[in-house]
């Protein structure tokens, strides 16, 4: 085991250095020139501009600046902004606990859902329930976010009124009143995450479920008398739950860059949001942190999916 | 041999005269993958509402002949009205005329891409499940890294950044058609090609591809006319599911205003369009959604099905 954990370990960091030169290529190899920002300033002369590119470094040949960059990233320095002038990891410090809120609280809330929907729909298979629940389950992925966004915002912003339309970012939490604010501003956008991902996790662990169902030690299970809460709770949900834990640990990253549509649709200013803006801004420092961050994260996700499965899974055999 | 067939067979052979097909064994249990299909709602649904769809895209045009770029301010954000049967938007253009002429290029974004992301999927998986070896090592080292991308940022960033040039040298539309195409199926690939591998290991060992080995089949022969025509099953369920993803992909960087150009309305493109009309023309938004939704839904629900009639113990 803990020499699977470090070989495993060592295979993901030459996979996220490849990552980083891929991102990093991307970027520097692109006719965009960050500089344009100032290209209409008439205050900001050639010369100014030339001293600016010096200051970035941005005349340096593009290997001296990968590896710059590489090695003040593992310091924790993501260099500055070009349009705020201010460290990136402030600007990404600052949207991150917006972010972590939304998502978090959605994924939470879809595990909730998605885990009584799917047991209840493999147990049922083919029952009325189940179709009920498989087809709302099949809308569930079908529907493009930002379309679930939209409509949502028509009609419980601009038909009903009920809830605000556009997430306000200096709201701070301080009594009872601003957390009811903040939870209905937060409502819309959590909802529209939460529908998506419970739709997802209930496909995996229904399927999950009904691939335990027919096997022996369930029938020896309900054989010795246990009640189906014991059978389902104790014996089947064991092992039904190890595959699903490594789907979810490998969505774990595409929750978080799916986030970024949501966060667009109901203007919520996270991380998703800042590396749109970002982009269209030509903020190069700011796209490849946010980028790598992602990067990272995939990785560091996958390795956690193939551990989990290791440790839950005693029979998956390691000598290979 | 054949009377005893017939005296054991539980239906009388009249009844299943129809044909060569009927009167296979998988047909008198009623188990052939079309047969199996056919009892599968769902899926029957999906492929009646994409054929009405796709019919609709393809012919409309021609019976609905209202343009889809007229400028018409005095008709700006008219909700639907028989003239117009999905409204107009901010410019007063027509939205059912833009919903038609949008769907052949969404469509044809999601076919082109899941073409692209099935050429090279199967080829990887193909050339690294025959060969095996030090080949098969590198390409699954490249296939693992193409998973640990993260897909959208990087997908916004390839748009954002290739766009005009890609659009200077090849024309706007062209343009952003190829980057849009060669971008999302670049991205998608990675599944079917450890399908198509994992299909060929397996099928390697088998005697049949032993056999032809033996009698001096060259490689190429073994891989196009005994291994592929035994993984098509699994790739076809991913070429219709792939045709969702890529719509929907296109129709999120539209969304984002990173896709097509205005004068060119997908579906995605609407959606972008509409949202800063949401209070007063909701219809905007309402009818290219739910197009969206109904393609990728009746995709969705057509590739389960195939799956389930192509593969009865999966």
């Amino acid at each position: 085991m803990p020499t699977y954990l470090l070989r495993r370990t060592l295979t993901a960091l030459p996979t996220l250095a490849i990552i980083s030169v891929i991102i990093f290529l991307v970027l520097a190899l692109t006719p965009g020139d960050p500089m344009s920002e100032f290209a209409n300033n008439p205050a900001i002369s050639e010369e100014v501009r030339a001293n600016i590119r010096r200051v970035l470094g941005l005349d340096q040949p593009i290997p001296v600046r990968y590896v710059k960059w590489a090695w003040a990233f593992v310091r924790g320095d993501m260099g500055y902004s070009f349009t705020s002038r201010s460290p990136v990891v402030d600007l990404i410090v600052q949207r991150l606990p917006t972010t972590l809120w939304i998502v978090g609280t959605a994924y939470i809330l879809s595990a909730l859902l998605a885990l009584p929907l799917g047991i209840i729909s493999a147990l049922k298979r083919y029952s009325i329930v189940d179709q009920g629940i498989t087809t709302l389950a099949f809308m569930g992925i079908s529907l493009p976010p930002f379309f679930t966004g939209l409509l949502l915002i028509i009609i419980f912003s601009v038909k009903l009124g009920w809830l605000p339309f556009i997430y306000d970012s200096t709201l701070s939490v301080t009594n009872w009143q601003s957390f009811m604010q903040q939870l209905r501003q937060s409502m819309m956008p959590i909802a529209v995450l939460v529908l998506f991902q419970t739709a997802v996790l209930m496909r995996y662990i229904r399927s999950s479920l009904v691939e335990e169902l027919p096997q022996n030690y369930v029938r020896t299970a309900y054989a010795k008398g246990l009640s189906q809460f014991i059978v389902i709770w104790r014996h089947i949900l064991r092992n039904a739950l190890i595959p699903v834990v490594t789907l979810v640990a490998l969505d774990i990253p595409t929750v978080f860059t799916g986030a970024l549509i949501t966060e667009q649709v109901f203007r919520v200013p996270g991380i998703g949001a800042l590396l749109i803006d970002s982009i269209l801004r030509n903020d190069t420092p700011v796209v490849m942190a946010i980028a790598f961050i992602y990067a990272i994260l995939v990785v560091v996700f996958n390795l956690l999916a193939d551990l989990l499965y290791v440790i839950l899974d005693p029979r998956v055999q390691l000598n290979r | 041999m054949s009377n005893s067939t017939d005296k054991s067979s539980p239906i009388p052979p009249l009844l299943s005269a129809g044909g060569p097909a009927t009167s296979s064994p998988a047909a008198l249990t009623g188990n052939s993958p079309w047969q199996r299909f056919r009892r599968d709602r769902t899926a029957l649904f999906g492929l009646v509402i994409l054929t009405l769809i796709i019919t609709a895209i393809i012919i409309g045009p021609w019976i609905y002949t209202v343009p889809n770029n007229f400028i018409d301010f005095s008709q700006a954000s008219q909700p639907p009205t028989w003239d117009h049967p999905f409204g107009t938007n901010d410019l007063g253009q027509d939205q059912l005329a833009r919903v038609l002429s949008g769907g052949r290029i969404s469509l044809a974004v999601g076919l082109a891409a899941m073409t692209v992301a099935m050429s090279l999927g199967v080829a990887v998986g193909a050339i690294a499940g025959f060969y095996g070896g030090w080949i098969d090592g590198l390409l699954m080292r490249v296939t693992d890294l193409f998973l640990s991308l993260p897909q959208l940022p990087l997908l916004l960033l390839v748009l954002y950044l290739f766009r005009d040039p890609v659009r200077a040298i090849a024309g706007p539309e062209l343009g952003t058609f190829t980057l849009v195409t060669g971008v999302i199926g670049g991205l998608n690939w990675m599944s079917v090609a450890r399908l198509v591998r994992a299909n060929f290991l397996s099928l390697r060992e088998r005697r049949f591809v032993v056999a032809a080995q033996s009698m001096g089949a060259s490689p190429r022969r073994i891989i196009w006319n005994h291994l592929l025509p035994n993984t098509l099953a699994p790739v076809i369920v991913a070429a219709t599911l792939s045709v969702g993803t890529a719509i929907i992909t296109e129709s999120t960087l539209s969304f984002l205003g990173l896709g097509f150009p205005p004068d060119s309305p997908t579906w995605g493109r609407m959606l972008y369009d509409a949202q800063n009309y949401l209070d007063s023309a909701p219809h905007m938004a309402l009818f290219p959604g739910l197009v969206i939704f109904l393609t990728v839904l009746s995709l969705n629900y057509l590739g389960d099905g195939l799956r389930d009639a192509l593969d009865p113990n999966g």
